[in-house]
């Protein structure tokens, strides 16, 4: 109890102390997975979308491989990244490995087969009229595309919110690609697998704490939106 | 709708800050996990951050990983522990200017009960050797960094199979496997930085130190700029000569933890 106890008064005690490594970690976390999940949402919902409303040669096949990438393990994200942005790969000149931007790219790839699922199951589990009743009334494609994922919006932010959830309590693209940089790429998770390596395990464990109270707030954030809007 | 809007701002807002904030010259060093977790460089690097007006971006793995990121060219610099794989790696043409910065040592450290009876051995090997023939539970770091390429060569030099149920590879840091051989109350090879810090969370004391072959000295190398014209040389350049210096050696020398002097400078 004792440890659980003592991460607990840490976990306070880092926040009030306004510790600049802490917060330095926090804010690469938070901008990381938001843009990621932002990235990962621009092109797995209208993805999501196309598979759900059109027909194709081979559609089973995938979206068994969708659902399949779902279990995606993060450090074979890493190291296919990892190949494409080292010096000696493909995007070597661009000198990606070991920034944010790396990280970004290997957390958009790990959310987009998530976020692409969870927006396919929630378009099938709409009102499949939704779309031919809008082409009926006059609407362009487009418009009755945009009205169909916004009568299905819940199921969307859901996909996002799993998807935000997915990249922010990732560790092992973040560790691979971002290389855990003090200041520059360390995040909430590498900071926890930092201080857990150094021993420090009420301090990994009250920035795990910190991580929750972030994913908390950020997901309220999303709720609040969520309800206006209804 | 405005708290759509507000959001979109929001996530601009973010991505913007995120890309401007980092905008300054960045050096990438990359070192051994014991230079970054005992917290020296945390007191060495930013001096040479504020005269070179630029940040040295630390990726802290273990040794034999840091050089393959100098052969690849991922980094500018490497600061390593392991003078048989760093010769190799200048030899190889990967590396220019390698320059002595320290030493720390290795210390061999167990359970107090001290089963295998290490505490009287006169040699390294002779330590190795009682923990062997009494099968006792070892622990190696199994990861190619620097302390492992060390135990490695021990095992070597004695003529012992390292196999059987008592030799656990840990493929973890040196932390880590502190912590492991805390669990298992086995014997392990640490250096003595990370023992230091580790004393007060783990239970095993110091049973053999001093050996000669345990020195354990560690280099700058600048990775070579004609094989990675990318490399920042000039910038790997100032850090070789500040680590060096009168100023960069002052600072190693009088880093302490826990009361105790981790690395000694002995640059030429």
């Amino acid at each position: 109890m004792n440890f659980l106890h003592d991460s607990f008064r840490n976990a306070v005690l880092l926040i009030l102390s306004l510790d600049g490594e802490v917060y330095s970690a926090v804010w690469t976390s938070i901008t990381v997975s938001i843009s990621s999940a932002f990235c990962a949402s621009a092109m797995g919902i209208p993805l999501g979308l196309f598979i759900a409303t059109s027909e194709f040669p081979l559609k089973r096949v995938a979206i068994t491989l969708l659902s399949t990438l779902m279990a995606l393990p993060t450090v074979v994200v890493g190291l296919v990244v990892y190949g494409f942005v080292s010096r000696q790969g493909p995007l070597g000149g661009l000198g990606l490995l070991f920034s944010p931007s790396s990280m970004i790219i290997g957390l958009t790839i790990l959310a987009l087969p998530i976020i692409t699922n969870y927006t396919l199951s929630s378009i099938k589990g709409g009102d499949s009229r939704i779309l031919p009743t809008a082409l009926t009334l006059g609407a362009t494609s487009v418009q009755a595309n945009l009205k169909l994922i916004s009568e299905v919006r819940f199921g969307v932010l859901a996909a996002v919110i799993a998807g935000f959830g997915r990249v922010i309590g990732e560790v092992g693209i973040a560790m691979m690609l971002g290389g855990n940089i003090r200041g520059y790429t360390r995040t909430m998770t590498t900071a926890i697998a930092l201080e857990t390596s150094k021993g420090e395990f009420a301090f990994g464990l009250a920035i795990g704490i910190i991580l929750m109270g972030v994913a908390l707030v950020i997901n309220i954030f999303l709720n609040l939106l969520q309800q206006k809007e209804r | 709708m405005n708290r759509r809007n507000f959001l979109y701002a929001v996530i601009i807002f973010l991505m913007l800050s995120f890309t401007s904030a980092h905008a300054e010259i960045r050096l990438r060093m990359s070192t051994t996990t014991s230079t970054e977790n005992s917290g020296l460089l945390k007191v060495l690097l930013p001096p040479f951050e504020k005269s070179c007006d630029c940040k040295v971006d630390v990726v802290a793995v273990g040794t034999g990983k840091a050089l393959k990121l100098g052969e690849m060219g991922d980094v500018d610099v490497v600061f390593v522990h392991a003078r048989a794989l760093e010769d190799k790696f200048v030899a190889d043409g990967f590396g220019i200017n390698r320059k002595d910065v320290m030493y720390n040592d290795f210390v061999i450290i167990g359970p107090s009960s001290d089963p295998a009876g290490v505490k009287g051995a006169k040699t390294a090997g002779e330590a190795f050797s009682h923990i062997a023939a009494k099968n006792a539970v070892f622990i190696s770091r199994g990861d190619e960094s620097g302390t492992h390429e060390k135990e490695k060569e021990i095992w070597k030099v004695e003529g012992i199979a390292k196999k059987g149920s008592w030799y656990i590879e840990a493929g973890q840091g040196m932390g880590e496997v502190i912590n492991m051989a805390t669990e298992k109350q086995g014997y392990t090879l640490a250096d003595r930085g990370t023992y230091i810090a580790y004393k007060k969370k783990s239970d095993l004391v110091l049973l053999y130190e001093g050996d000669k072959t345990l020195f354990n000295p560690y280099g700058v190398i600048t990775v070579n700029p004609q094989r990675h014209p990318h490399v920042k040389h000039d910038l790997a350049k100032k850090l070789t000569e500040f680590l060096t210096s009168k100023e960069g050696q002052g600072i190693i020398a009088e880093f302490k933890v826990n009361g105790e002097q981790l690395f000694f400078p002995n640059a030429k």
